[in-house]
């Protein structure tokens, strides 16, 4: 995590442009720092918080860290990202329940899914910018709705119910929530660490340079259409490790996973947490989740709310919370 | 009976029929979006909410102050414009704004209007809520008003108007939702357009073509080609185009830009309200009736390209047909047969059909 400062180093010699590097020094440390924070307030949480819905948090987390991979550092707003999530949340939940795999080998068949999915439908959409890229991952997500919906294997409506959490490694039972929960942070920290590593990367610069200045970078000699389709093949993996993740902790899967809503809400967590911040896609997670379950009760005033957030947040709050901390503690976050 | 490829022949009609029916939606609703991203640069996530209050709008036309289907694709497009007015003023326009100030007068009207209406007047919250938008939307006018120069200096990100809008269609469909549920509400077909004509080819009768739906498809070509004349032949669109291609180059000759936007925005919203006024008696009215076709719209579009007005008009029509088509002879396939062409079109010809290479 530290060799931020050695990005540099991998842009070809000739090139000479500047680095998109422009944290101040000491950065990598204090996110150490915070790495460690969080590792350690994910220890201590499942003692005084519920472990269902801590999961529930770190799931969604994992996704719009994912999200934001793509959306902060890639610039590419996808608007289907439920189709990832939502898949690998399917075939996680089908293989572990009718072909009977155990929860790691579900949840990389599951992983595996988004991989494909995302690198097919990344080719196309890369094909147009701009909003057209939006437009056309949420209507290719559509797609995958329509076909969750008629085919047999999803189950329709019910979607697939009571899905084994089963042994991990053939002897952790992770039908006990705690041992289930400090998988599932396992998992989320693996899936932080390696954001952390690829936004930091040489590959990561690039891929800011392409987001700040396309036609610059294309004329420097990177092809962007190849490292705008392996983020976005990045980010979906990641999601679908979260949506896999998810189908294996509620043991459901269901239309919900990939209705174009979950896609509106990723966006909110990000845009509410920070775009374009490491850690903001956690606490926007941590805030969408936990006022989705305050506001259960109360139907469709969860939309309007999630849609009153969406309007704060570009007329006034365009950097999220996360952005706001940034600014305050005068570091990246 | 006579059969086509083994299909009765009014079974396949009447597919195709709804597919035109379909398709004149989806050309309206495209056109609507074209016009605005034209403009404004932004693509219009509140397109599908807007033109399900067209419906709305109009079954309470009807139900609460006694105002028919006539008057109703009147004034259903006049009010819903007016709203996409405000919302151009008050939440779109402030993007580019260099200071937040007005978006904070804006908020915090809403606030403490909805403080006020709710726990003062005891008003239900879904109305409370509408109230409040009422009040901050007048606050914020009143505000602008009284400093009215402020200069869009800022460049406006797509993403923020994307995401923007699409906040605004889920407070608009979750207020209809709380208000008027989601089962569906009735709107019946006006008299004058009620039965229809059974269609013979020698004799033979080829189909039922009720009047309601043919009522539809014609008014709907009839809009949209008026729209296309309005852009490309007359002198308001010849500006229009211009201030497409060059705002502040238009602006430097005294035209006045901002004005045109809200306009063109209210215009746009006012197509999609039509379109909901229209589909009112075919389908039930409905809050959600918008948010899935607007992704369908949005297929179009990318399918169409959104360089041409004409492009976008054949494009709606013809994948309303299309769809109808995939209805008949595999219906699995019709929800998503649109996509399908979408990606296949992708693939051939990344700029859309009609669209402009950028």
């Amino acid at each position: 995590m530290a060799n931020a400062t050695t990005a540099g180093a991998a842009l070809p010699a000739d090139t000479n442009i500047p680095t998109v590097l422009h944290e101040p020094r000491g950065t990598a440390s204090f996110h150490l720092k915070v790495f460690i924070g969080i590792a350690v307030a994910l220890v201590i949480a499942p003692f005084v918080l519920y472990p269902v819905f801590l999961m529930k948090v770190l799931c969604f987390a994992l996704f719009a860290l994912a999200f934001n991979l793509l959306l902060g550092y890639g610039g590419l707003l996808s608007f289907g990202h439920a189709a990832y999530f939502g898949m690998a949340s399917y075939l996680s939940a089908y293989s572990a329940k009718v072909w009977g795999f155990s929860p790691e080998l579900a949840i990389l068949t599951g992983t595996a899914t988004a991989a494909l999915l995302g690198l097919v439908f990344g080719a196309v959409a890369i094909r147009r910018q701009g909003i057209y890229f939006s437009m056309i991952t949420l209507a290719l997500a559509q797609m995958v709705f329509f076909f969750c919906l008629q085919a047999k294997f999803t189950g329709g409506e019910d979607g697939i119910q009571a899905v084994p959490r089963g042994r991990l490694f053939g002897f952790i039972n992770l039908a006990d929530d705690r041992v289930l929960y400090f998988v599932v942070a396992a998992v989320f920290l693996f899936g932080l660490a390696l954001i952390y590593r690829i936004i930091h990367s040489p590959f990561g610069q690039v891929l800011k340079a392409i987001r700040d200045n396309e036609p610059r970078a294309v004329s420097l000699g990177y092809r962007a259409n190849q490292y705008k389709l392996a983020v976005f093949v990045l980010s979906t993996t990641l999601a679908g490790l979260a949506g896999a993740l998810k189908a294996i902790v509620f043991q459901l899967a269901s239309l919900t996973d990939v209705h174009w809503s979950m896609s509106g809400e990723v966006v909110l967590m990000t845009l509410v947490g920070g775009m374009g911040t490491v850690f903001g896609p956690i606490v926007g997670a941590a805030v969408i989740v936990a006022m989705a379950n305050y506001l259960a009760t109360l139907g469709a005033w969860v939309t309007i709310v999630q849609g009153i957030i969406f309007v704060l947040c570009v007329l006034l709050f365009r950097e999220g919370i996360l952005g706001l901390v940034a600014r305050w503690v005068k570091r990246p976050l | 009976m006579i059969t086509i490829f083994g299909v009765p022949s009014a079974a396949l009609f009447g597919q195709l029929l709804l597919g035109l029916i379909n398709g004149s939606f989806y050309a309206i609703l495209s056109l609507g979006l074209a016009v605005i991203f034209g403009l404004l640069n932004i693509i219009n996530f509140a397109h599908g909410a807007l033109y399900m209050m067209g419906a709305f709008v109009a079954w309470m036309l009807l139900n609460y102050l006694g105002i028919g289907y006539w008057w109703a694709l009147i004034l259903a497009p006049v009010i819903v414009g007016g709203v996409g007015i405000l919302i151009e003023r008050n939440y779109i326009a402030p993007l580019s704004f260099s200071d937040q100030r007005q978006s904070f007068v804006l908020i915090g009207a809403t606030a403490i209007g909805f403080l006020v209406l709710s726990f003062g007047f005891s008003l239900s919250a879904t109305l409370a809520f509408v109230g409040a938008a009422v009040i901050g939307v007048a606050a914020a006018s009143i505000y602008a008003w009284k400093r009215p120069s402020q200069s869009s200096t800022v460049h406006v990100d797509h993403l923020y108007g994307l995401l923007l809008t699409f906040g605004l269609a889920l407070i608009i469909q979750g207020l209809f939702r709380n208000q008027y549920g989601v089962s569906g509400l009735p709107y019946g077909i006006p008299p004058q357009l009620a039965g229809g004509q059974q269609i013979r080819l020698f004799d033979a009768p080829i189909m039922f073509m009720p009047n309601y739906r043919a009522w539809v498809i014609v008014a709907s070509l009839i809009v949209c080609l008026a729209t296309w004349f309005m852009i490309e032949k007359t002198k308001l669109g010849a500006y229009l185009r211009a201030a497409t291609e060059n705002p502040t180059l238009v602006s430097a000759f005294g035209v006045n830009v901002p004005l045109m936007i809200t306009l063109t925005y209210g215009f746009g919203v006012a197509l999609a309200a039509f379109a909901g006024v229209l589909a009112a008696p075919i389908y039930s009215v409905n809050p959600n009736m918008g948010a899935d076709l607007i992704i369908v719209v949005f297929a179009v579009v990318v399918i169409g390209g959104m360089g041409s007005i004409l492009g976008s008009i054949v494009t709606g029509f013809t994948l309303g047909l299309v769809e109808g088509f995939t209805k008949v002879f595999y219906p699995e396939a019709s929800s998503t047969v649109i996509f399908v062409i979408m990606v296949l079109v992708l693939l051939v010809k990344p700029a859309g059909l009609f669209g402009r290479a950028s």
